[in-house]
């Protein structure tokens, strides 16, 4: 071992600060910091096997590009002149709508805020977007609703002072294995925390919990509002905090109103005693910590129902109060990067596209034409930044860091969708995957410990990450790629002078501290210089909205807010004239039924989710060996009493099927409720996603994975 | 671009309602408000027109675009837009008989119209210039 290089874990949200080991030029282990405030030392299997150990393997090395219907390798000169000439030709003939981006949950905050200027100064175009669609949007869009901008009120310290913790749809224990440690020590220490888990699985989490909640899938809205019902009809609210710090209180009183715990005991298929309880336990605790996750964004309804657990928080008054508080999660390690920089269609620090005052700040920051960057409609989201490429108006299409043929729904159309002609596509990558087969340029990318970058976790911890090796043969780093194209393609500002100003990351990271100073996320104060040595440091504090002020002030706002049932935009008008001055939104809406359900000819609900020993679409993870042992192939999970019903078991092969396609998997009985079978999503061959809908959140625009009917039958 | 076809049926709508707006006026000569105001209103519409012309002698007016989802959200939002103003005049109705019944649908149902002509306009902003100006190119 030659030496320590400082960084933190890129393969979850949790971010553990961590040393990379470099030995002869080469990654050989990693550590945990025992000094970090996210993780203190600890590191759990993705982090210690996945993190590295995929760095010397199948690595793509040079840049690749179509000829003859073949990936051939090329230079990189040849790579980008293509590129560049595509893209210029596309701006000449029909502008900038002919542009979008796909990127990804996994790059460094340097390298999406460069892509943001990119596209929102540089082309123009309101196409952009990640993979963090899939999984954080609704985080997002439920922070925006309730509190006017994105930012993670709770800290990682607030698991060791709680007194009561509520997982809504987060099974930590597969998805955040450091987290779930810190749970653990709380309640298997002493005064012991009391703990409620909704999730239609018996997850290793939900055995532990206190009150297990397990609804149909694509009824969360209906449990909330139950929940919030009891809160109000025993009167367990902190009146003066609802009256001081909120606004809407009336409508929430009316909408959940009928929600009486026998009707949501029949909607939910659960027993009205278990929702007593659960909400007594949220009635009567003094330091309520709640994290939410896909099992709600990914479902009916995700907006709407996580907004309805930032309603809890608010009617208790326990936000901001140490031990009290909402973590809306986070699935990808830095896919709040994503959203505060502006890579995701957003405005870059949290700006609001509907307010001309912000826009007008960024055209002055970047010095261009404020009239360039789009702000005309909401940005693009990612689903329909497909269909667009589907029905031929987007013409190039660029994905970084991600393998969209794996990870979205319907997978059958995307596939087409990336080998329609007239669509040029340019995937940037560190390996081979599903995607990049089906581009017309590879770009080789540097991997983490290859590039030098912060990143920001699920409780706003940003870490620097250290380049502790060089990548291999011609691979770049993101950075350097979009750096190279911005130069190529000559976007200049109004002087003429360069538009992107930078060359490296710490070049990045300090315009990108001009780019957040006065907004809610602030880094102005942060350096690369502070991050090193000691603990990550979290942007706004330990914990925000302690003095329960919300940036919801119309000038200051992220957003204006949507009608929860259908997405539609508040108007500017509309939201002054409500006055929030700082307000929280208790946001509310009834349940509606999901848009699938099963019918006699589909009679079950299928949904999906992670394993521990996987990310994503295991880009990284199948190459970790103690990784890819535990958990080779996929699976369907279903009760003991279906199975008995279809008689199936364990280790039965049989064909899943939804209307839109199907899957051959061996059963795994167990854990889910009667009704529901569950299969995991990283699989590139027999694959869940060929399952799910092509169907999202009128809000978040996240899809909707997490309810297909499908039906079942042995091979 | 599909912006000539817009642009076209822009300029004959305008056309036509401040046409109709002065057969109004003339047909109700009688309400002498009605009349006038009317009048004003199709001035103030050919002024429009007027206002638009440089802009379409720079990208063309042409016939009709195809039918399309733009085309099918805007004849929803006219449609809305209609039901919205008969939801108004039946609610007037309801407080001139002090009906409280008719009252209460109306204010729900009037919040419920409010909601489709936002998503409407939301949609149809998101869709209109990828549609305009790249769609068909
Ligand atoms: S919990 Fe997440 S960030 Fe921490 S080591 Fe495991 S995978 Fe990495």
């Amino acid at each position: 071992m030659d030496r320590w290089v400082q960084s933190a874990c890129v393969l979850c949200s949790n971010g553990c600060g961590c040393d990379i080991a470099v030995k002869d030029g080469r990654i050989v282990g990693v550590r945990g910091r025992a000094e970090d405030i996210v993780n203190r030392g600890r590191l759990g299997p993705k982090g210690l096997h996945g993190s590295w150990q995929a760095h010397g393997e199948e690595r793509l090395t040079r840049p690749l590009i179509r000829r003859g219907g073949e990936l051939v390798e090329t230079d990189w000169d040849t790579a980008m002149s293509e590129i560049v000439r595509r893209s210029q030709q596309l701006l000449a003939e029909s502008g900038p709508l002919t542009h979008g981006f796909y990127t990804s949950g996994q790059l460094f905050l340097e390298e999406y805020y460069t892509l943001g200027v990119i596209g929102k100064a540089g082309l123009g175009t309101p196409h952009m977007d990640g993979n963090t669609r899939l999984c954080t949007a609704t985080a997002a869009a439920a922070l925006k609703e309730s509190f006017g901008a994105d930012g993670q009120p709770a800290c990682h310290a607030d698991i060791d002072l709680c007194d009561a913790l509520f997982l809504f749809g987060h099974n930590m224990a597969a998805t955040q294995t450091v987290m779930w440690s810190r749970v653990l020590d709380r309640i298997e220490g002493p005064d012991r925390p009391r703990l409620v888990v909704v999730d239609p699985r018996t997850t290793p989490t939900a055995e532990a919990a206190d009150v297990h909640l397990a609804p149909l899938p694509g009824t969360n809205q209906a449990l909330l509002n139950g929940l919030l019902r009891e809160l109000i009809k025993r009167d367990r609210i902190d009146h003066d905090y609802v009256s001081a710090h909120t606004l809407g209180f009336d409508e929430l009183k009316a909408t959940v109103e009928s929600y009486t715990p026998e009707r949501v005991a029949e909607i939910c298929r659960i027993a009205p005693g278990d929702l007593r309880r659960a909400a007594e336990i949220f009635g009567t605790s003094q330091r309520v910590l709640s994290t939410v996750l896909q099992g709600f964004y990914q479902s009916h309804q995700a907006t709407a129902a996580a907004c309805q657990v930032n309603n809890l928080h608010l009617l208790r008054g326990q936000i901001g109060r140490p031990g009290s508080g909402v973590l809306q999660m986070n699935g990808q390690p830095t896919a709040q990067n994503t959203r505060e920089a502006g890579a995701n269609g957003d405005l870059p620090g949290f700006r609001n596209w509907d307010n001309p005052a912000h826009v007008e700040e960024l055209a002055e920051l970047w010095n261009v034409d404020p009239l360039v960057i789009p702000h005309w409609a909401p940005p693009t989201h990612a689903m329909q930044i497909w269909r667009y490429a589907e029905q031929g108006s987007i013409k190039f299409l660029w994905i970084s860091a991600t393998n969209p043929v794996v990870s979205l729904p319907d997978l059958g159309r995307i596939r087409n969708i990336l080998r329609q002609e007239g669509l040029f596509v340019i995937v940037q990558d560190a390996f081979r995957t599903e995607t990049t087969e089906l581009a017309d340029v590879v770009l080789p990318a540097a991997m983490w410990g290859e590039k030098q970058g912060t990143f920001t976790n699920l409780s706003r911890v940003v870490h620097l990450s250290d380049q502790a090796v060089e990548p291999p043969g011609e691979a770049r780093s993101d950075l350097d790629i979009f750096l190279d194209y911005a130069s190529r393609m000559g976007f200049r500002d109004r002087d003429g002078e360069p538009l992107v100003k930078w060359k490296d990351a710490e070049g990045a990271f300090d315009a990108w501290r001009e780019c957040s100073r006065g907004r809610p996320c602030d880094y102005s104060d942060l350096s690369y210089e502070k991050l090193r040595g000691g603990s990550g440091i979290p942007w706004g504090g330990e914990r925000l909205y302690a003095d329960g002020v919300f940036p919801t002030a119309a000038d200051h706002c992220e957003d204006y807010g949507h009608d929860l049932l259908t997405g539609a935009t508040t108007t500017p008008t509309d939201y002054r004239a409500r006055r929030p001055d700082g307000r929280a939104f208790l946001k509310a809406a009834e349940h509606t039924p999901p848009p699938e359900v099963p019918s006699d000819e589909y009679p079950f609900l299928g949904t999906t989710g992670r394993s521990v020993y996987h990310f994503h679409t295991r880009t990284k993870t199948k190459r970790a060996p103690e990784l890819q042992k535990a958990a080779p192939d996929p699976w369907v999970e279903m009760s003991a009493s279906d199975a008995e019903t279809l008689g199936l078991s364990e280790g039965d092969v049989v064909r899943v099927e939804s209307e839109r396609g199907g899957v051959e998997v061996p059963v795994r009985i167990g854990r889910c409720r009667d009704g529901v079978v569950f299969l995991p999503f990283h699989y590139g061959f027999q694959a869940a996603n060929e399952l799910t809908l092509t169907e999202w959140d009128p809000v978040s625009k996240q899809p909707l994975f997490k309810i297909s009917a499908v039906r079942i039958r042995k091979v | 671009m599909l912006l000539a076809n817009h642009l076209g049926v822009l300029h004959s709508t305008l056309g036509t309602l401040a046409e109709t707006f002065r057969e109004v006026a003339a047909r109700h000569g009688d309400e002498p408000d009605v009349r006038h105001i009317c009048e004003l209103l199709a001035q103030r519409i050919d002024r429009q027109a007027e206002q638009l012309k440089p802009v379409v002698d720079r990208y063309g007016e042409s016939g009709e675009p195809e039918p399309s989802l733009l085309r099918d959200l805007q004849d929803l939002y006219a449609l809305a837009s209609f039901t919205d103003i008969t939801w108004t005049v039946v609610g007037q109705a309801a407080q001139g008989l002090r009906d409280q019944e008719l009252m209460d649908v109306v204010s729900a149902c009037e919040q419920d119209t409010a909601r489709q002509l936002a998503w409407l306009k939301t949609r149809i902003k998101q869709s209109a210039p990828q549609a305009l100006i790249v769609a068909g190119s």
